[in-house]
């Protein structure tokens, strides 16, 4: 069985981008149940190869640069990121055979970019890994331009296809720099870089794979690309897209730059992460578009997942193996949960999009009844992410905030109390997506409608309800046995972090070390149950049993008018009003938020307004700066056109001169 | 035997928490009464108003969904199972090893969210502002929280809280200076996450100033009185893990015969009863802050639980320089 999992899903990658171009005649009826069909083969072999021990396969095929053979590989760590791909994107396949009217131009792009996701995990050399990863950013930028009739799409379209640029430069340039003795992976491990070559690569992979995965500050493209792709493109670029990049960060820092690294190189890993889980779950607080909120919440996770990985690193840097593994366990045990339950978030924001008429919160609201399905999916998806247990969320969060306990033994006084804002930072972070989870949830189902469109809203038809419950399933096990994703784990576990999990984390009980008490969702829902079932029996025999349906109380205000049934909506508390007070205290240290009303005087009819605004430190401090130098350097150039033939004549002169003197002194050295 | 023993401390200490939690209430609400020159409602009181809620039937608000009629049963479930992992008289209960101090932190999260959620589901404008101002002080709230639980994590090498009290009770810490901020930092949390004074105040009449009062202010009959037994049982959640964790003396240890249960229970109810007295004298001297003090409120509790830390670390630092 192990022996052949390579080469069935490199033929199962080939044969998902071959359903592009065949999508384009076919249609995409053919496109998403084929992409189904082979995901789902594609995840039973991965988890057969995965089950079986793992052993790495390379596969020379005969294609790509002229003269040489492309190396394709499979390991434990690929096969781990290649299950999260094909599960998510057999959700996304099947999700995608949803009918919204007439098919869309894009959905050749769909098998092609989970190709090419798969091709980027499979690759053993540079050239595959590169040819993979642009082909995935292009694919992705095909599906984000789907509606490309809106303005909004267009430039977030524009924005992502600049950071994808800049993030081909530099994952190319680290390749290049590592491809001094050979472009295969073994070749790159057999001779490590050193000195300042190690430091270009780690910090060219940190732009090139930390920008596709949405570490700040390179995280800004991503609130606005995903909520303009088709939801489930949103649900495989949150899901599984940022996912893949972590692999390629993972895979070239982790394990090509050889385990020979010093410490330090943890500590941008850590930066980063920190940034995306603070800012990410602040900002999801006070998005007032879903798509926006969710995408600003994976920024949030991805955080979380690397706060693993540089922990891990750092550890592994300086020998603690057993810390390393519980870091990058709990990462990649993150990596895995969030993966899944964002995308079963996805698809549920889809499912509201098109069943309540709009992503707006403002809206949006009271769709819990009319949409049984997608409201359960997303309660249940908005559980996992403000960290309840026992859910998924909750799992890899404990792992991670055991590793930042242990962490203290990697360093002196300076790195504990480091390490010790690091706590309190994650702590804040998941509190903060906690309040973003119970807002999204609040003003999403639950209230009274905000439009007419909400009250008339209907639910997601039979693929997106069977997306949305597989996903469900999928999410609901991870959170109750979470013991048994890092067994999946385990192999990459040994690969990264020369440590496994085996004697710390089995089906029942998660432990941070041998021989102490750890994590044991199960136990802990027992007894959820238990009591649930114990005050159930004590209501059913003392309390008085039924309800009657009567007016909200609400202090004493009258029922709403028979003209408005479900009351004026702006007497409803909403997004905006939800966010007010982490909107003061922390929106206004950390995004620089203002809110601004202009209440006229009584008697005036002019209407009250209310404006909020907020920008990412990342665009003030970063994209910001860089597009006004930018405006100044091509204003420059531009002046050149105005030049009359006699200055014209005179630059091109002295530019000979200057060249010809140029070459003149390097003639002299 | 040892394994029955601890199912039957588990049984006993959740069956004498749900019945002092109310009283606990009660008698917080008297010794305020008393300590301002009112007489106040008798102790037994909020056992009272509890079998009379559970006799009424309930109105539920109209328009609301069924999570609004299943929220106060999952809220009161997972404050019991939050219970069931902090011990009270005795430690190596049935549940010691599930007892880990983020696990308690997620349950009641857990329970917050949820009746943050139902109070979403009126639709009314009070629920609205209660639910977002609850998850605005967690917010602020569980930074602090969680320094906390860092200290003693280093401490005892562990976040369990069960093993946690049977090294600070042995002794082997000796006092420490970490371990009074740590007090400082978690009574603070305490009061923010019980909703009590002057973050909140439980027996506001002014809506305009309720946060958690105003988030279950449509529930009646049965609900309610499922909502007002969790939000006891929280209290005395709190009292008793600051009892078992910063005044471990008396707690029977597992291995104990279940003889000494008895005076263990006496020793709790003492802790119980100063803490209670505590309370009341604090609430009854202090004023309820506007809300946009309490992020600076909580932000000197985060204050106290990084001091804790780094003073561990310093005094830590010392240990290895003298070997």
């Amino acid at each position: 069985m192990t022996g052949i999992a390579l080469p069935a899903l490199a033929t199962l990658a080939a044969l998902l981008l071959a359903l592009g171009p065949l999508v384009a005649f076919a249609g995409p009826r053919i496109g998403g149940t084929g992409t189904l069909l082979l995901c789902l083969v594609g995840a039973l072999v991965d988890l057969g190869f995965l089950l079986g021990g793992a052993a790495p396969q390379v596969l020379a095929v005969p294609i790509g640069l002229p003269g040489q053979a492309t190396l394709l590989a499979l390991d434990g760590i690929s096969g781990f990121f290649a299950l999260l791909l094909l599960l998510a994107g057999a959700a996304a396949a099947l999700a995608s055979l949803e009918d919204h009217g007439p098919p869309s131009p894009t959905a050749p792009a769909l098998p092609v970019f989970l190709g090419a996701m798969a091709i980027t995990l499979l690759a053993g050399d540079a050239f595959a890994l590169v040819a993979g990863f642009e082909l995935m950013s292009f694919a992705s930028f095909v599906l984000v331009l789907t509606h490309h009739r809106d303005a909004a799409v267009r430039s977030a379209g524009l924005l992502y296809f600049g950071m994808a640029a800049i993030g081909a430069v530099s994952l190319i340039t680290a390749l290049a720099l590592l491809s001094g003795h050979g472009a295969g992976f073994a070749a790159m491990r057999a001779m490590p870089p050193e000195g300042w070559r190690a430091s270009v690569i780690l910090f060219a992979v940190l732009i090139g794979a930390g920008s596709k995965a949405g570490l700040a500050p390179l995280h800004v493209w991503l609130p606005p690309a995903h909520a303009a792709a088709p939801s489930h493109v949103s649900a495989l670029m949150s899901g599984a897209m940022t996912k893949v990049a972590l692999y390629v960060l993972v895979r070239i820092v982790f394990d090509l730059c050889g385990p020979a690294q010093p410490l330090w190189w943890g500590l941008p890993l850590l930066a980063m992460g920190i940034a995306s889980a603070v800012i990410g779950a602040l900002r999801a607080n006070l998005e007032t578009d879903i798509k926006s909120i969710l995408a600003c919440s994976t920024v949030e996770n991805v955080g979380l997942v690397a706060i693993g990985l540089g922990l891990g690193f750092a550890a592994r840097a300086a020998d603690l193996t057993a810390l390393a593994g519980l870091a990058i366990g709990g990462a990649l045990l993150h990596a895995m949960a969030h993966g899944l339950f964002k995308s079963l978030l996805f698809l549920c924001a889809g499912a509201i999009q098109h069943g309540a008429g709009s992503r707006l919160l403002s809206r949006l609201g009271g769709v819990i009844g009319r949409m049984p399905y997608t409201a359960g999916g997303m309660l249940l998806g908005a559980a996992c992410l403000a960290g309840l247990p026992p859910g998924a969320g909750f799992a890899g969060e404990w792992m991670l905030f055991q590793s930042v306990i242990s962490a203290v033994r990697l360093g002196g006084l300076g790195l504990q109390i480091v390490i010790c804002l690091l706590a309190a930072a994650l702590a804040l972070a998941t509190a903060m997506a906690a309040s973003a989870a119970v807002r999204l949830v609040g003003v999403t189902l639950l209230g009274r409608p905000r439009s007419a469109e909400a009250a008339a809203a209907h639910e997601a038809g039979p693929p997106t309800r069977w997306a949305i419950l597989g996903l469900g399933g999928l999410v609901l096990l991870i959170g109750l046995v979470p013991g048994g994703v890092i067994g999946l784990a385990e192999p990459a576990l040994h690969a990264l972090a020369n440590a496994g999990m085996t004697e710390r984390a089995g089906l029942l009980l998660v432990t941070p070390q041998d021989k102490v008490a750890g994590y044991a969702p199960l136990g802990i829902a027992v007894l959820l149950v238990l009591a649930t079932l114990v005050i159930l029996a004590v209501l059913r025999a003392r309390a008085v049993a039924g309800h009657r349906n009567g007016p909200a109380w609400d202090c004493g205000f009258g029922a709403a008018p028979e003209w408005l049934p479900n009351g004026d909506p702006l007497t409803q508390y909403g997004g905006g009003s939800f966010a007010q007070p982490l909107r003061r205290v922390l929106g206004s240290a950390l995004l620089g938020a203002t809110a601004h009303v202009d209440m006229p005087e009584p008697g005036d009819t002019r209407p009250a307004v209310f404006a909020e605004q907020a920008q990412d430190p990342a665009n003030a401090f970063l994209f910001g700066p860089a597009a006004a130098l930018r405006a100044r350097l091509s204003g420059f150039a531009d002046q050149m056109q105005f030049l009359t033939v006699r200055q014209s004549l005179t630059v091109i002169f002295v530019a000979l001169v200057a060249f010809l003197g140029l070459i003149a002194v390097l003639e002299q050295l | 035997m040892s394994a029955l023993a601890g199912l039957l401390a588990l049984v006993l200490h959740l069956a004498l928490l749900i019945v002092v939690a109310p009283l606990l209430t009660g008698l917080v609400r008297r010794l305020k009464a008393r300590m301002v020159g009112r007489s106040g409602p008798p102790v037994t009181q909020a056992w009272r108003d509890l079998s009379r809620l559970l006799r009424k039937q309930p109105v539920v608000a109209e328009g609301t969904s069924w999570l609004f009629r299943a929220a106060p049963l999952v809220s009161l479930a997972a404050s019991l199972a939050a219970c069931a992992l902090v011990p009270s008289f005795a430690l190596g209960m049935a549940t010691a090893g599930l007892s880990d101090l983020l696990v308690i932190a997620g349950l009641l999260a857990l329970s917050r969210a949820v009746t943050a959620l139902a109070a979403m589901d009126t639709g009314t404008a009070f629920g609205g502002i209660g639910a977002s101002r609850e998850m605005a002080f967690s917010t602020f709230a569980e930074p602090a929280l969680l320094l906390v639980v860092f200290t003693l994590a280093l401490l005892a090498g562990t976040t369990n809280l069960d093993a946690i009290v049977t090294l600070i009770g042995s002794g082997a810490l000796g006092l420490r200076v970490s371990l009074a901020l740590a007090l400082a930092g978690l009574s603070a949390v305490a009061i923010a996450e019980t909703g009590r004074v002057p973050i909140d105040n439980p027996a506001t009449h002014l809506e305009l100033t309720m946060v958690h009062e105003a988030m279950v202010l449509e529930y009646s009959g049965r609900y309610l009185a499922l909502i007002e037994l969790a939000a006891s049982l929280r209290l005395l959640l709190w009292m008793s893990l600051l009892a078992v964790v910063f005044a471990p003396f008396g707690i029977a240890q597992s291995a104990q015969s279940t003889l000494l249960w008895l005076p263990a229970m006496a020793a709790w109810l003492v802790k119980i009863l100063v803490l209670a007295v505590a309370l009341a004298g604090f609430e009854a001297t202090r004023a309820k802050m506007r809300v946009f003090r309490v992020p600076e409120f909580l932000g000197v509790a985060l204050l106290l639980g990084l001091l804790a830390a780094i003073f561990l670390f310093v005094s830590q630092g010392f240990a290895q320089g003298l070997m």
